[in-house]
């Protein structure tokens, strides 16, 4: 149960443990997941992330927990390079995507947020229609023709279950949407651009239980196409549909595994510790 | 594709900011180098003297004392109604009330209503009252261009008050003028910025005055009296055929530029300075 | 003690409420009084010829007003048609693009160049654009200028009004949520991209709102357009000719001359319709933006 990559586990409770090897030999035949190396993030004087090393399996689910601050949010805008954008952010370390380094010389970050679906922690539809909502990233990237921009957004729509909800107003106000409603929209939103890689920012904390569990359920769907991360605060979330667990603490990796190895097995006491309650 | 029209506005844009940015110092360097050689110390400290219109020595401290005092004089007269105003419009009308409403609209009326327009009205208005072009008069006129602007520019800044503290105050059993006694105090560095734009906008504008204070070489004595003001001083000088007093008009020019920016500044300090303790 | 606090609290209200109806009021008293005063022209005169006609003959009682409303149009057209894009690129180019020293640098120039009072705009003008126009620009195309021409108070007046319209952008676009241009540039695409078709969609209303009171400034804005547009009564046919807003008309006429008749009437005429413009303009902007809110509620 030991990762091939020798460089990643031999920085021991960093580096992501408990693929079994038929996936990781699937994997390097893919080449189709995340490595991280030694990855280190400053904000202005702070040190938000410190030295991770992971590998982020592909087709899965993966939740990343751990109490507010420790750099689950900060983690995730690394791997979509949403931090180019604030200019105090300092990144050192390498993450490959499909075994290429996004923060190398020569890569585009266009082409690595295209690969990347994000999922903000409020939904946050742009100021047009809902049909313009979800055919705006396949404008963006080039796609004129109506009927194949038509095609898609209908597509997605009726993936993500908003279409017959929807279907006599796509031309109205996305904003007139219940914020259930909106979170799915953002979702068919983020697939229409064709991602490879879903990235979940405690995507379901403004909704009800019910748009929640929607949610979820498009996730799970969602899996066997695509490799989703998931920021989450509610270790039940993690519970019913990760596969995998990162456990975050002040800005380190302290356990990751197996959901269910995870959640019965923890190997660490800070995991212990936060896994009955004692801090969060 | 794409990225070549991202490269085309990017340089078009920085152009656009270049351009502004160009402008406003040669606006400043054309004043200064014409002005700055007659800049002297008796054109801050002298009255106009005998032939100082031709050419003949004096300053225009008159103009100077003149401005300084309808802008105080105006400033007190808008304060004391811009205040109340302003507070009732936010904290004993409903928030979604027709009547406020109705004044807010009315106030973007009175703020988009031009100075001349004010000047004209004023003159109007002194005439039908039988006072003569004086101090007064201008006051009064500066006052109705200031209000609306004072008015405004407060009002946003109240608005964007949280409603916490009123309502922590009413739970205390704070009548509601007591409540507004106390929220003053947090709005205070607010006022100050509303009252420093007020006093940039009042001071350099001349259309107000052209009619209504008149023009003296003197320092006004009382409130009927003609009062000169800076805008004017220097319009008149620029009508002159003489040089020299054509670059009095650029010196007064710094002179006045100095007077608003050393305000405008003030006022950017002071609500930066504020804002940090700001709840 | 509870009577005296509550007493004094009824007091303030009531002055506070007299101090609201009195600013209606005065708005109102504004506009009757100048249009009472500007009552014995449109009476004597025909309104519609007030208004269309060319013939400005005070000495005659002829009050044609056609060419100082065109003035004033022209020039508030040619000043918003030179601002508005420069200012709405350079607050995109604030807003989205500038590093944090750019910004710095640029805050204190727009505060500077609004803080700049009109007249010293207007000796500006007169020294470096009349003199432009007439020797450099002009000359290519008619035979000769004197430069105080349409095309110089339209470019003072564009210098004036830029800042205020980069300052009240620079709060609309600022105003927009970063996680709307986050959502857009997550989804892979340019900055541009995302300014296009998202900053400026959800800016519109903003940008309306602050053309309107650029505008109405650019109507009423006297001593600096005054300096440089020539102030000859006529119909400007050219940027190349000087014209004569009604601005312009009030301050050089008023005071003097009042014992002609008709005359003070007809320069509070202009003025009426100086304060009609603005209310118009005001009261047009507020039906537009509440219609585009409504329609797409963003």
């Amino acid at each position: 149960m030991i990762s091939t990559n020798q460089h990643l586990t031999s920085s021991t409770t960093n580096s992501f443990i408990g693929m079994n090897e038929a996936i990781t030999l699937k994997k390097l035949i893919t080449n189709q997941s995340i490595k991280i190396e030694n990855l280190d993030v400053y904000i202005e004087d702070q040190h938000i992330l410190k030295d991770i090393n992971l590998t982020i399996p592909e087709k899965s689910i993966t939740c990343i927990i751990g109490p507010s601050g420790c750099g689950k949010s900060t983690f995730l805008k690394t791997l979509n390079r949403m931090h180019d954008e604030s200019p105090e952010v300092k990144i050192s370390g390498k993450v490959f995507v499909d075994d290429e380094n996004i923060y190398g010389p020569h890569v585009n970050v266009i082409d690595t947020r295209k690969k990347m679906g994000l999922l903000a922690q409020r939904p946050c539809p742009l100021p047009m229609s809902i049909f313009e909502n979800v055919a705006y990233g396949p404008r963006i990237h080039g796609i004129k023709r109506r009927k194949a921009v038509n095609q898609t957004v209908i597509q997605y729509l009726q993936y993500v279950g908003l279409w017959d909800e929807v279907r006599d107003r796509v031309r109205t106000s996305a904003t007139r949407l219940s914020i259930g409603q909106q979170q799915r929209l953002c979702l068919a939103r983020g697939l229409a651009i064709e991602p490879e890689y879903i990235l979940g920012d405690e995507a379901t904390s403004a909704l009800d239980p019910l748009s929640t569990k929607k949610i979820e359920e498009l996730f799970v769907k969602l899996k066997e196409k695509y490799t989703i991360i998931l920021v989450t605060h509610t270790l039940r979330q993690a519970k019913r549909i990760a596969d995998h667990i990162i456990f975050m603490y002040m800005g380190k990796i302290i356990e990751a595994g197996p959901t269910e190895e995870f959640f019965n097995n923890p190997k660490k006491q800070l995991t212990k510790d936060y896994l009955s309650g004692s801090f969060s | 594709m794409k990225h070549l029209e991202e490269k085309i506005f990017k340089v078009i844009m920085i152009c656009a900011a270049m351009i502004i940015l160009g402008v406003l110092v040669y606006i400043i360097a054309t004043v200064f180098y014409r002005g700055l050689p007659s800049l002297t110390l008796d054109m801050i400290t002298k009255l106009p003297g005998g032939g100082f219109y031709l050419g003949k020595e004096g300053g225009v401290l008159n103009a100077i004392v003149g401005s300084l005092y309808i802008i105080i004089g105006s400033l007190a007269i808008s304060i004391l109604i811009s205040v109340p105003l302003v507070m009732y419009i936010n904290f004993y009308l409903p928030a979604k009330s027709i009547f406020s409403s109705l004044i807010r609209f009315s106030l973007d009326i009175l703020f988009g209503i031009p100075s001349i327009v004010y000047g004209a009205f004023g003159f109007a208005l002194m005439i039908f009252l039988g006072v003569r072009a004086s101090l007064l008069g201008g006051i009064l006129t500066v006052a109705m261009l200031i209000m609306p602007i004072m008015m405004r520019s407060f009002d946003e800044i109240t608005r964007l008050l949280s409603h916490e503290l009123p309502d922590a105050l009413l739970s205390l059993g704070a009548t509601k003028y007591e409540m507004v006694k106390v929220i003053m105090k947090q709005l205070m560095p607010g006022l100050v910025t509303a009252i420093l734009l007020a006093i940039g906008r009042g001071i350099g504008d001349a259309a107000t005055v052209l009619f209504t204070a008149g023009y003296t070489d003197n320092i006004p004595a009382s409130l009927n009296q003609p009062a000169a003001t800076l805008p004017l001083s220097i319009f008149f000088q620029l009508g002159s055929p003489v040089e020299e007093v054509q670059n009095r008009a650029y010196a007064s020019a710094i002179i006045l530029t100095v007077i608003i920016l050393i305000l405008s500044f003030s006022a950017r300090y002071f609500s930066s300075r504020f804002s940090k303790n700001k709840i | 003690m509870r009577r005296l606090r509550a007493a004094k609290d009824k007091t303030a209200r009531y002055i506070m409420l007299g101090i609201a109806i009195f600013t209606i009021l005065f708005l109102l008293a504004i506009g009757l009084s100048l249009f009472f005063k500007a009552l014995p022209i449109i009476r004597e005169k025909n309104l519609w010829v007030l208004l269309t006609s060319a013939d400005w003959k005070p000495f005659k009682g002829k009050f044609g007003f056609l060419p100082f409303i065109l003035s004033t149009f022209y020039v508030s057209l040619i000043a918003i048609i030179i601002a508005l894009p420069f200012s709405i690129l350079t607050s995109i180019y604030l807003n989205s693009y500038a590093s944090k020293s750019v910004k710095r640098l640029f805050e204190p120039v727009v505060d500077l160049l609004s803080g700049i009072p009109p007249i010293i705009y207007g000796v500006w003008g007169t020294l470096t654009i009349v003199p432009l126009i007439a020797n450099k620009i002009a000359t290519k195309f008619v035979e000769y200028s004197t430069g105080y021409t349409v095309l110089a108070g339209g470019v003072v007046l564009a210098v004036m009004i830029i800042p205020l319209l980069i300052s009240i952008m620079v709060e609309v676009f600022r105003s927009i949520p970063k996680e709307m241009t986050d959502a857009s540039l997550s989804m892979g695409a340019t900055k541009w991209q995302t300014v296009k078709r998202v900053i400026l969609r959800k800016s519109v209303s903003g940008i309306i709102a602050a053309t309107v009171l650029a505008l109405s400034r650019a109507f009423g804005e006297t001593m600096a357009v005054l300096m440089v547009c020539g102030n000859i009564t006529q119909i400007p046919h050219s940027i190349f000719d000087a014209c004569y807003p009604l601005p312009a008309l009030i301050a050089n006429n008023y005071g003097e001359m009042l014992s002609m008749p008709n005359y003070e009437s007809a320069l509070m005429f202009s003025a009426f319709l100086l304060f009609i413009i603005v209310v118009l303009f005001n009261g047009l902007s507020r039906f537009t933006l509440n219609q585009i809110e409504r329609r797409y509620q963003f």
